[in-house]
């Protein structure tokens, strides 16, 4: 499991904005932004360094913002590869809450998602030739 | 009890008191207060008409413009050498009310407050500090007297340099501390910055606290830093001031005074009667002032009648705490709306704060009302569904207290305005017909 930012934001223009230059002030550096949004609000996901550093931050510049535990998974950059992952969360009993993708520098593709439900997942995915990423294989964790 | 007799006095001789101070006051102020002579002439209400108290209702209603229109002493129904005390309101929104009292109204007035120091369970030996503010206003002066006239020892301090108010109660041995609430917070407060707890180092058993709203966690918070049970008393300047109505140690609502003034609930819009048990406007007649007597006088503040009898013994009817002012009210779809039931909902749920601004609006033919609401920083989110949970549960709490569907939408902390003045916490948009 690794740790996203989530920021509660109202669907306000510009409110973009200033949440990145938020980030930002923080010396916090990002590598992935996703947003998910309804005619009111947005929930901003971000995979970030020191990403509880980032939420405090955040917090005593008023946003509402925590960090949440997600999967983190390698996929295999070739036709059918996230098929296969979704095969074996089904096959796991895991409903995926929300998901998105993206690149490491090393270009590998990691699918990041929010699960509930199902067990053995980690066991399933290792047998199915899956690797599961730690934070430090995506991001500069929080320094302890 | 400081008046047991009177205020254990069995309902039916309690109305028969009423009646019979009501058809003389009645007769009184028509041929002595020219404006009453001239409402009651146009309402077609005959003073000497009356035969229950329910006829009362057809009496014409007072209002505070009334007081004003007839500044500053055309509402008195003595001759000015009768007047021995006079008290005005602040008049920050226009002319001020004046009330003038006659030696038996100050006496009336006393033995009212005089309950409530026996409800705080005063004695004798009472020390009871006044840190109302004395003056026109009639808070110092109304505790004052019933202090006095309860036979404790009073300590009349007014408003301002808390610390030497603290020094005293400490040395003073004060066990009864009568202010607004606020005032009693900052006296708190400011014990506990000289280093003195005062629920243990300080005496205060009982607070008669009135003159502001307070919510119900204020009460409490200020109940344990003091370590004193707190006693809500009910006045209106206009009426008397504190005394009309004050809360027994039950705490289970506030006593009027009913042998010296009668209570109606009405419907602030129609001004009808509401039955027992429903919010609605408290209309109040003075029974025994001589100088500045009442007919239905329309407070403005919403309350209700509490049915039954309270455990305490006293067989005088209680008022619920003052919920708001008809001037806060709104109309939406035909049901009354407080901005303070939308506080109470609110305040339950502690992913929100209690920030939050009312838009009410036309959409079609139909009155809609938006919340927008402030979640907390510590607001623990992740899923767009639990934001949307979050706002059902609110509107489906809002629909309850409220009985109106109001569409609520939690915005990011600290986006809504500070407004200190409930008035900008309401926008209604509506267009007035
Ligand atoms: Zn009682």
């Amino acid at each position: 499991m690794i740790d996203q930012l989530s920021v509660f934001m109202e669907n306000e223009p510009g409110r973009l904005t200033e949440l990145c230059r938020a980030i930002g002030d923080a010396g916090v550096n990002m590598h992935a932004l996703t947003i998910a949004d309804t005619t009111d609000f947005g929930i901003v996901r971000i995979i970030c360094d020191a990403p509880e550093k980032a939420a405090l931050a955040l917090k005593s510049v008023g946003y509402s913002a925590r960090s949440t535990k997600v999967m983190a998974v390698a996929v295999p950059n070739e036709p059918g590869g996230l098929a296969a992952l979704m095969d074996v969360l089904k096959g796991a009993g895991v409903n995926v809450e929300y998901a998105y993708c993206f690149a490491t520098p090393d270009q590998r593709a990691v699918f990041v998602m929010k699960t509930t439900g199902g067990s053995g997942v980690a066991e399933a995915l290792a047998a199915a030739g899956f690797e599961a990423l730690q934070p430090k294989d995506v991001y500069s964790p929080d320094e302890l | 009890m400081y008046q047991p007799e009177i205020e254990t006095m069995d309902r039916e001789r309690l109305e028969r008191l009423q009646l019979e101070r009501l058809k003389p006051l009645l007769k009184r102020v028509y041929e002595r207060i020219p404006f009453y002579h001239a409402s009651f002439d146009e309402a077609g209400f005959d003073p000497e008409g009356l035969e229950t108290l329910d006829d009362l209702r057809k009496a014409p209603f007072t209002v505070k413009q009334d007081l004003r229109d007839n500044y500053p002493f055309g509402m008195f129904a003595v001759p000015r050498d009768e007047v021995v005390r006079i008290h005005a309101s602040s008049g920050t929104t226009g002319t001020a009310t004046v009330v003038g009292y006659t030696q038996a109204d100050l006496d009336a007035w006393s033995d009212c407050f005089a309950r409530a120091v026996g409800r705080a369970h005063g004695t004798k030996d009472s020390t009871m500090q006044v840190a109302y503010g004395y003056g026109l206003f009639t808070g110092g002066l109304g505790a004052h007297m019933g202090g006095e006239r309860f036979g404790a020892t009073v300590v009349p301090m007014s408003t301002g340099n808390t610390k030497r108010q603290v020094n005293l109660m400490r040395d003073f041995d004060v066990d009864i501390l009568a202010c607004t609430p606020s005032y009693a917070m900052h006296i708190a407060d400011t014990a506990l910055e000289m280093g003195i707890d005062p629920a243990t180092d300080l005496k205060v058993s009982g607070m008669i606290c009135g003159a502001e709203p307070m919510s119900d966690e204020l009460r409490r918070e200020l109940e344990q830093k003091m370590g004193a049970q707190l006693i809500d008393i009910y006045g209106l300047s206009e009426v008397m001031g504190p005394g009309v109505a004050c809360e027994c140690e039950l705490q289970d609502g506030l006593h009027l005074a009913e042998d010296h003034f009668i209570a109606e609930i009405v419907d602030p819009d129609t001004f009808e009667p509401v039955p027992d048990g429903q919010w609605g406007e408290l209309v109040i007649t003075t029974l025994s002032k001589e100088c500045s007597p009442l007919i239905r006088y329309r407070t403005r503040d919403i309350t209700r009648i509490l049915p039954g009898e309270c455990a305490c013994g006293c067989t005088h009817r209680r008022i619920d705490r003052i919920r708001g002012r008809t001037d806060d009210m709104l109309i939406i779809r035909g049901v009354n709306v407080f901005p303070r039931q939308v506080e109470e909902v609110i305040t339950a749920f502690p992913e929100v704060s209690a920030w939050y601004q009312l838009v009410v609006s036309t959409r079609g033919d139909l009155d809609a009302v938006d919340l927008n609401v402030e979640v907390v920083p510590e607001f623990d989110f992740d899923t767009v569904r639990e934001v949307e949970s979050l706002q059902r549960r609110i509107r489906a709490a809002l629909k309850g207290n409220l009985q109106i569907a109001v569409n609520v939408r939690v915005v990011e902390p600290k986006t809504i305005e500070r407004a200190e003045s409930k008035q900008k916490r309401v926008i209604d948009l509506r267009k007035r017909g």
